[in-house]
């Protein structure tokens, strides 16, 4: 395996991982549901696509390169088709989002938002 | 290098279970669920480089997708018999 190419997908997984514990924290720590499913989702095809891009470099042999391509692909594809379906499950059930208030300030999620 | 990046998935999984755990409504909780189903895809495809087994690629497949189906079953299922101010009430509205 060439220098570079073992470099680069080093470089892809450390990113990847990072993206991960990115977005795990941007789920804990924002204040409403749907800032923290956006954190969540964008982070989670982010850091699926760049690890597996890391292990798609060092994959031995070309099997096992379209079996990732393939779960890249199925994570790709449902990933944000569940996060919309979330979404929209959400708002059908009368999850208001955060707005700001008048004061242009946004409350944290302690008081119920007329939510589930 | 893998290792670090087992470990770094497996914190995204921990943090995921805590919002799992904390979530104030039930879409937080189905959110962490997918979130941690994601992850575990990734880790079982690393750890399958991890080990050089390289089958364990055919059982990531498979779990991304159940993970997928699961959450839309359980989406489908909160949809229309919203669980209602006192979630453990077993009247279903409509």
């Amino acid at each position: 395996m060439s220098i570079v190419a073992t470099y680069l997908s080093w470089a892809l997984l450390v990113i990847g991982g990072l993206l991960c514990i990115s977005g795990s924290v941007g789920l804990l720590r924002f204040p409403d549901f749907f800032t923290r499913m956006h954190a969540a989702s964008v982070t989670d095809t982010l850091a699926t696509g760049m690890i597996l891009a890391g292990l798609m470099l060092q994959a031995p042999t070309w099997i096992v390169l379209a079996k990732l391509i393939m779960i890249l692909v199925f994570v790709l594809l449902t990933g944000p088709t569940a996060g919309h379906a979330l979404a929209k499950a959400a708002l059908h059930s009368g999850l208001k989002p955060l707005l700001p208030g008048k004061s242009g300030v946004l409350e944290a999620d302690t008081k119920p938002s007329g939510g589930v | 290098m893998f290792t670090a990046v087992t470990i770094a998935v497996l914190v995204a999984m921990a943090l995921a279970l805590f919002r799992a755990y904390a979530g104030p409504t039930l879409y937080d909780r189905i959110l962490a669920v997918n979130v941690f189903g994601t992850k575990t895809v990734l880790l079982i495809a690393i750890v399958g480089f991890l080990m050089g087994r390289p089958e364990f690629l055919d059982i990531a497949m498979v779990y991304a997708l159940m993970n997928f189906i699961t959450v839309i079953g359980i989406l489908r299922f909160f949809e229309y018999s919203s669980p209602g101010k006192s979630a453990n009430s077993e009247t279903v509205k409509d």
